[in-house]
C-alpha cells in the first residue's frame, strides 16, 4: 500500500517504476482515453496530467456490500488500470485489500485524512444501514453511518461505488429491514458520483478514477449523478440483438427456436430497454461477453428498485399495492370489466328510475310522429 | 296541452370538434400501439431481422401519434381561451357556487338516479355539466401525465429539443421502469374514461334527446326555448323553420 513517500510521486513515475515502458504507458492513455469518450486529440492531455499530477490519496470504504465492486474493479481488463487503481491511486485505506489490519489500518486511514484533508477521494462501496442506530454494520466498532460522516467530513469528492452505494441495492429492496440506505440520501454536501452497477464495469470504475486525475474534477454528470460518458444510453440502444427488436422478433421462452437463433429477449423479461449502462458497448471480463450474449436478459442491476421490480423474466410485473402477480393489465381488465358491469347496471337503474320521464318522452314522439303532414 | 320548443344552438365550435375527434383517433391509436408494444404478437419465423420492421414501424407510430396528440392538446388549451363560452377554460374552472350546485344536481339526478319533483330545466347544462367538466379535467391532467412519461422515456433517443426538454422527468421519478408503469397504467385509466364518457353521452342523449350525440359532429345541441332571450317578433319570422324542433307537453 501506499506509503507516504510514494503519495509524492507522479502517476508516470510510479508506472515506470513499477516495469512498464513508456510504450506500455501510452497505450494505457489510448485506451482508457477511448473508455472515457474522449477524442484522440486528447490522448496528450491524459498522458500529460498522468505525468505531472500527483496521486491522489483515495479512502475506500466498505459497508453493507458484496466487495464485488472492488472484485470486478480489479479485473478491469488492462495491467495497468488495476496496478493504477491498486497501486498507484494511493489507496491509503480499504479494508479488503490493503496489508494492514486492526489499529494499523484505522490509524492509516486517520492519517490521511487528517493530512489530505479537502483533498482525498473518498470511494464508497455498500450502503448504511440506519436501522437500529446502524448497528447492522459495524466496522472497528463504529457504526457505518458514523465511519461515513467521518470519511466524508475531509473529502473532495465521493465515487459511491456500484448499486449499494448509489441507490440501495438488494439489501434496500422491500422491506429494507435494515434501512439500507445509499450514499446521496446521507450526504448532501459533497460532490457524489454515483456508479450504480452489481457490479459496475471494472473499465467504467477505472475511467472515472483517471478521469479525475487527469482532469482535476468530476466527469460530466447526468441527472442522477451518474458520469454521462457511461450512463447515458439504454443496454438497448447499444445491443447487438438490436435489430431483432425493430424487426418485431422475438424470442418467447427461453428454450424456443427464436431463443437459439438469438432474438431479441425483450418478451422474456430483459430489461435491457429501461437500463443505463454501456454493458453493450464495453461488455465485461476483457470484452468478452455480457449478459444478454450469453442469452439471458439484462436485470437492470444498475436500476433503483430494479430487485423489487421483478419477476425478472416478465416484462410487465406486479404494482406495488396490488398482490404480487397482478399486473396493471391484469388490474386493468378487472377494473374495465368492473366499470362495464357497473355501466350496464346504471343503464338498467335509469331505465326504472326515470320511466315516467321516459314514458311521457316516447308517447309524445309517438304523437308528433301521427300528426306528420308532410 | 303546452307547447315546448327547442331551438338550435351552435355548442361546439369547429377547432373543438376536430380536437375531440383527433384526440379520440389519437388516443385509440396510442393505445393499440401501446399495447403492442408492452406486449408484441409472438412470430415464429426464420426471417433474418433485415427481412422485417414492424415492430419499429408501431414503435414510429406511436411516436408519431403523439405528437399529434400533444400538439392537438395544445391547440386546445389556445382554444380555451378564444372559443365560446362552452369551450372557454371558464366552463371548467369548478371553483363556483354555480358550479358545484350543477356539480351535485348532475350526482344527485344522473348518477344517482333521483328523479326530482320539480325539475328546473336551467339545471340542465347546455355546454358540459359540471361534472362531465372535471372529469376532463381530470383527463387533461392524465393527458399530461402521458405527455410527460411518454416524452421523458422518448427524450433520451431524441435528438430534437421538445423531447429533450422532458429528460429530467426520468431521473426525476427514479428510473425507466417505474416511469414505464406509470404510463402503462394511465393507459387503462383512459381506457376506464372513455367506457364511461361514451356510456353518459348515450345515456344523456336517451334521457335529455338534445342531441348529445350527434352534437359532437354537427356543433349544435337543442335548447328550450324558455332559455334564450326574448326575440322580437320581426326576428322570430326571420327564424328558419328548421332551426328549430317542437314537443308537446302535456
Amino acid at each position: 500500500m501506499a506509503t507516504e513517500k510514494s503519495v509524492k510521486e507522479t502517476y508516470y513515475e510510479s508506472i515506470i517504476k513499477q516495469g512498464y515502458n513508456r510504450r506500455d504507458f501510452m497505450k494505457f492513455a489510448t485506451y482508457i482515453a477511448a473508455y472515457m469518450g474522449l477524442e484522440t486529440s486528447m490522448i496528450g492531455q491524459v498522458a500529460k496530467s498522468l505525468e505531472n499530477t500527483f496521486r491522489i490519496p483515495v479512502i475506500w470504504e466498505h459497508y453493507q456490500e458484496c466487495t464485488c465492486c472492488s472484485e470486478s474493479f480489479i479485473r478491469s481488463d488492462h495491467p495497468i488500470v488495476s496496478d493504477i487503481i491498486l497501486d498507484k491511486i494511493s489507496l491509503d485505506y480499504t479494508l479488503t485489500l490493503m496489508a494492514a489490519s486492526g489499529h494499523q489500518a484505522e490509524a492509516a486511514k486517520h492519517a490521511t485524512m487528517e493530512k489530505y484533508k479537502g483533498e482525498y477521494i473518498l470511494c464508497v462501496e455498500g450502503s448504511v444501514p440506519l436501522g437500529d442506530d446502524g448497528n447492522y454494520c459495524c466496522i472497528a466498532g463504529r457504526s457505518a453511518k458514523d465511519l461515513l460522516l467521518e470519511a466524508a467530513e475531509g473529502a473532495k469528492a465521493i465515487i459511491a461505488w456500484g448499486s449499494c452505494a448509489s441507490n440501495g441495492c438488494v439489501q434496500a429492496a422491500y422491506p429494507n429491514p435494515t434501512q439500507a440506505t445509499p450514499i446521496h440520501k446521507i450526504i448532501k454536501n459533497k460532490p457524489i458520483i454515483r456508479v450504480p452497477g452489481c457490479p459496475p464495469i471494472g473499465e467504467v470504475m477505472a475511467g472515472i478514477i483517471v478521469h479525475l486525475i487527469t482532469f482535476g474534477r468530476l466527469p460530466e454528470l447526468d441527472g442522477l449523478g451518474r458520469p454521462k460518458a457511461f450512463y447515458s444510453k439504454r443496454v438497448h440502444d447499444s445491443c447487438y440483438r438490436r435489430p431483432y427488436y425493430d424487426a418485431g422478433l422475438f424470442a418467447e421462452t427461453f428454450d424456443d427456436q427464436n431463443a437459439k437463433d438469438g432474438y431479441c429477449l425483450y418478451k422474456v423479461g430483459c430489461r435491457g430497454p429501461m437500463t443505463y449502462n454501456s454493458c453493450g458497448t464495453i461488455k465485461w471480463n476483457n470484452g468478452v461477453s455480457y449478459p444478454i450474449q450469453s442469452g439471458h436478459g439484462c436485470i437492470g442491476c444498475s436500476e433503483e428498485d430494479f430487485w423489487d421490480n421483478g419477476p425478472f423474466y416478465e416484462r410487465l410485473t406486479g404494482l406495488a399495492g396490488f398482490g404480487i402477480e397482478s399486473s396493471a393489465d391484469t388490474i386493468g381488465k378487472v377494473a374495465a370489466g368492473v366499470v362495464a358491469g357497473g355501466l350496464a347496471v346504471h343503464a338498467v337503474a335509469a331505465n326504472i328510475s326515470k320511466r315516467k320521464e321516459l314514458r311521457s318522452r316516447t308517447t309524445r314522439g309517438k304523437q308528433n310522429e301521427k300528426k306528420l303532414d308532410s | 296541452m303546452e307547447t315546448r320548443k327547442f331551438r338550435r344552438v351552435y355548442v361546439w365550435e369547429l377547432p373543438v370538434r376536430f380536437f375531440h375527434w383527433i384526440n379520440a383517433l389519437a388516443v385509440i391509436i396510442l393505445a393499440i400501439t401501446g399495447f403492442i408494444i408492452a406486449n408484441p404478437p409472438a412470430i415464429l419465423s426464420n426471417k433474418e431481422a433485415s427481412d422485417f420492421y414492424w415492430f419499429g414501424t408501431v414503435r414510429f407510430i406511436h411516436f408519431a401519434t403523439a405528437y399529434v396528440f400533444f400538439f392537438n392538446m395544445i391547440l386546445r388549451v389556445y382554444w380555451s381561451f378564444v372559443g365560446n363560452r362552452f369551450s372557454s377554460w371558464r366552463a371548467f374552472w369548478p371553483f363556483s357556487k354555480k358550479m358545484w350546485h350543477n356539480f351535485l344536481h348532475v350526482i344527485k339526478v344522473d348518477v344517482f338516479l333521483a328523479n326530482e319533483k320539480k325539475p328546473d330545466i336551467r339545471d340542465i347544462s347546455i355546454g358540459h355539466n359540471s361534472v362531465a367538466a372535471f372529469s376532463y379535467v381530470i383527463l387533461f391532467l392524465l393527458a399530461l401525465v402521458q405527455v410527460f412519461t411518454g416524452f421523458g422515456l422518448y427524450s433520451s433517443t431524441a435528438s430534437w429539443w421538445l423531447p429533450k426538454m422532458f429528460s429530467w422527468v426520468v431521473p426525476f421519478l427514479g428510473g425507466d421502469f417505474i416511469v414505464r408503469t406509470i404510463h402503462h397504467t394511465t393507459t387503462w385509466l383512459f381506457i376506464l374514461f372513455t367506457l364511461i364518457h361514451v356510456y353518459l353521452v348515450f345515456y344523456h342523449d336517451w334521457l335529455e334527446g338534445r342531441g348529445e350525440v350527434s352534437s359532437m359532429f354537427g356543433g349544435y345541441k337543442f335548447v328550450c326555448d324558455e332559455r334564450l332571450k326574448k326575440l322580437t317578433e320581426e326576428e322570430e319570422m326571420e327564424e328558419p323553420v328548421d332551426e328549430e324542433a317542437m314537443e308537446i307537453i302535456e
